[in-house]
């Protein structure tokens, strides 16, 4: 029984919110864009910082190094989920059992989620993939194999299994949860039908996940295309392994360029909604059925 | 009542605020290795003498310049001193971002300070940055390995000299590697090293025009002769190492040779750290056959206020006092000779007792033969040694010796890097305007 009067009245009371978070979206993407436009080299003062156009897209595209920055990110956010999603389901499948020590056993899987980014990072660059005191390096020596150089010659790689190891916890969480809510019935009747192990689990417990893995799909997607301390703890984006976000940091403070940054983060951001595009179809889909 | 409340904290506030501002206190960002931190070890003594309280901001080497290069061209003022180096102290000294340094006093004796270094860390015949210490490279070789091979270590070696011995002293049976240099993508890791070695090949970064000149036969022949004599007695994964690995490389027995920072000499010759520090020789940085540059570069960690703080008078009190002789003699009385901030003033280099070190002498000449204003053989528009003084350079030189890292750990041909480095470089200089 909303009113006129009441429903203004609520619009009344939203708009703080309202207006701090535009604020908070607007400011800094209306920055961008303007310094976008502009020549600005806060370490040159002494030439003329001015309107330039479409210059700095240009520039940023047609860099040698915004391809293989565009390519390395997909590559990136395209392992690092499907890792994930696969390896979640299955440790879903095996924390759902019950086991003893069931509750310290969740404790642990999930913990890697709550070390910081640049921590896990340092520690796997250190204490694993050292090549000459990582703990790899050593297994490697003892069996009588030379180390390798995760770092420099498998960059990628390397980087996927570290975020990976970060995030798996997060997918596991979400699916295990998803897990718990399957009705039993359904699948003890599907046992009495005669329905094997692999056929429950594609027929039944897989259509059940979907919708708990779509989501796990969209949230990590947007937090994986901003990935970048651990990039800049490890590589520092050699050896193949700069992201966009990284060649964008890379102009903004490194170089001191902000205009050509900037119109690096307005083509982050048209990636960004591209993809989420394209994820929020399926997941619409997915919400739909 | 509330009210009457909130008035009551917002008086406690402004006196506390205000009794803070008398008790001056100053921040201070700073850079976290040895000499440094041993500094904040004597703040108490600043304190004592002069009542200005030290709040130390203490950072690693990039994120420090990233700080403090923000704060000053968002004249963010959160520092009252920052400690920059020989890269940034002529560029920020030019666009009048930094006070002066021409009227300390007469007993800080200004003149004292080494004449590279004060020349690196002025614009325009004014100084700007006062130097903590300054360092050069050098080579630092095992003598026990080098008697060993059969070998003596000229004073002034040069390349080729130096591929052959490295070649002899490795034994990778003992996990003794022949040399160990710096290969890490960073324009103050393998980038630095390399610009001086280049130097020395004859190489130049620039033109007159500001071309870049990474296809010149120079620049080839100094990453071939790099990448060659580090595969063949290099450690493994060189390509990532910088100058703390090196290091522990080096006092772990691992590296018959070692070209690098002056101020290593203090850590490999300490019994406490090394286990080689009885063995350890020093000679020039190498150079080309026929070419007349060494290899060796030139730095400065030095002190500087930026222009706009409040506190200029307390700040250029602080810098007066942790450079001055003083300082160092007070050092010198707790810690002994070998662990004063060297490369600074000339006076260090005229006490007998400091030149009773084994690495004195060796760190005076190399400092002595590095020449910022003509760092090459041909001519060149920039200054510095293993950089050029121009804002673009840190941004250009790290991505430049990221494609040469990819070359060291064979992701790509040198061919391939070198065609990289000079396209990305004219790239950026247009960008800039040059």
């Amino acid at each position: 029984m909303a009113t006129q009067h009441s429903r203004s009245a609520a619009r009344l009371m939203m708009a703080p919110a309202v207006t701090l978070l535009l604020g908070w979206m607007l400011v800094p993407l209306v920055m961008t864009l303007y310094f976008s436009f502009r020549k600005y080299l806060p370490l040159r003062p002494e030439i003329a910082q001015d309107w330039v156009g479409f210059d700095n897209y240009i520039r940023f595209v047609t860099s040698d190094a915004f391809w293989p920055a565009v390519q390395v990110t997909l590559i990136i956010v395209g392992g690092v989920l499907a890792i994930t999603l696969i390896l979640g389901v299955g440790l879903a499948l095996i924390l759902d059992q019950p086991m003893w020590g069931q509750g310290a056993v969740r404790v642990l899987v999930i913990a890697p989620f709550f070390v910081m980014p640049t921590v896990s990072a340092l520690l796997w660059k250190n204490m694993f993939m050292d090549p000459v005191n990582g703990f790899f390096a050593h297994v490697l020596r003892a069996l009588g194999l030379a180390p390798i150089e995760f770092l420099s010659q498998h960059s990628l790689g390397s980087i996927i299994t570290i975020v990976s190891w970060e995030w798996l916890p997060f997918a596991t969480l979400i699916l295990l949860t998803a897990i718990q809510s399957l009705d039993q019935e359904q699948l003890e009747a599907a046992e009495m039908d005669g329905a094997r192990w692999p056929s429950r689990f594609v027929h039944i417990i897989l259509p059940h996940l979907g919708r708990a893995m779509t989501v796990v799909l969209l949230i990590q997607t947007i937090f994986l295309l901003g990935i970048f301390a651990e990039i800049f703890v490890t590589t520092q984006g050699s050896f193949g392994s700069k992201t966009l976000t990284y060649l964008i940091y890379q102009r903004v403070l490194e170089s001191q360029n902000v205009g050509l940054g900037s119109a690096g983060g307005v083509y982050a951001i048209i990636l960004a909604n591209i993809v989420a595009m394209f994820l929020m179809r399926i997941v619409g889909k997915n919400l739909d059925a | 009542m509330y009210l009457k409340n909130a008035f009551r904290a917002a008086t406690a506030l402004t006196l506390i605020t205000a009794g803070a501002a008398q008790a001056e206190k100053i921040t201070v960002a700073t850079v976290n290795n040895g000499d440094m931190i041993r500094m904040q070890g004597y703040t108490a003594e600043f304190t004592k003498a002069t009542g200005i309280e030290v709040e130390w901001v203490t950072l690693e080497e990039n994120v420090l310049r990233e700080r403090v290069t923000t704060d000053i061209t968002t004249k963010g003022g959160q520092f009252d001193i920052m400690t920059i180096g020989m890269y940034e102290t002529p560029i920020w000294g030019k666009n009048g971002w930094l006070v002066p340094l021409n009227d300390l006093s007469a007993e800080y004796d200004a003149a004292d300070i080494l004449p590279a270094m004060a020349g690196g860390l002025s614009y325009d015949g004014t100084l700007y940055a006062a130097p903590f210490y300054g360092e050069s490279s050098m080579i630092m070789y095992r003598a026990d390995l080098m008697e060993k091979a059969g070998l003596t270590m000229p004073e002034s070696p040069t390349w080729e000299f130096i591929r052959e011995a490295a070649a002899k002293m490795t034994d990778r049976g003992a996990d003794v590697n022949g040399i160990c240099l710096r290969g890490k993508a960073g324009w103050g890791e393998g980038g630095a090293f390399i610009t001086a070695m280049a130097n020395s090949f004859g190489a130049r970064w620039f033109d007159m025009e500001w071309k870049a000149q990474f296809d010149t036969p120079q620049w080839a022949e100094t990453i071939n002769f790099f990448k060659g004599m580090m595969d063949a007695s290099g450690p493994q994964g060189y390509a990532t190492n910088g100058f703390n690995e090196n290091l522990s490389l080096f006092q772990q027995g691992k590296c018959g040779m070692w070209i690098d920072a002056t101020v290593a000499a203090s850590f490999v010759t300490n019994p406490k750290e090394s286990t080689v520090a009885d063995h350890v020789g020093f000679a020039l940085a190498p150079h080309k056959e026929g070419v007349e540059k060494n290899g060796n570069w030139l730095w400065a960690w030095a002190l500087a206020i930026p222009a706009g703080t409040q506190k200029a008078d307390a700040a250029k009190q602080f810098i007066e006092w942790a450079t001055s002789k003083g300082y160092i003699e007070q050092v010198a009385a707790k810690e002994g000779w070998a662990n004063v901030p060297p490369g600074a003033r000339s006076s260090l280099y005229e006490n007998p007792e400091y030149m009773k070190v084994p690495f004195a002498k060796m760190t005076l000449e190399s400092i002595l033969t590095a020449d910022p204003a003509h760092p090459t053989v041909e001519p060149v528009p920039y200054v510095g040694v293993q950089f050029a003084a121009i804002p673009e350079f840190a941004g250009i030189a790290t991505e430049v010796s990221q494609e040469f890292a990819a070359a060291y750990a064979g992701q790509q041909s040198v061919e391939e890097a070198l065609a990289k480095a000079q396209a990305l470089t004219t790239d950026a200089m247009e960008a800039a305007g040059y």
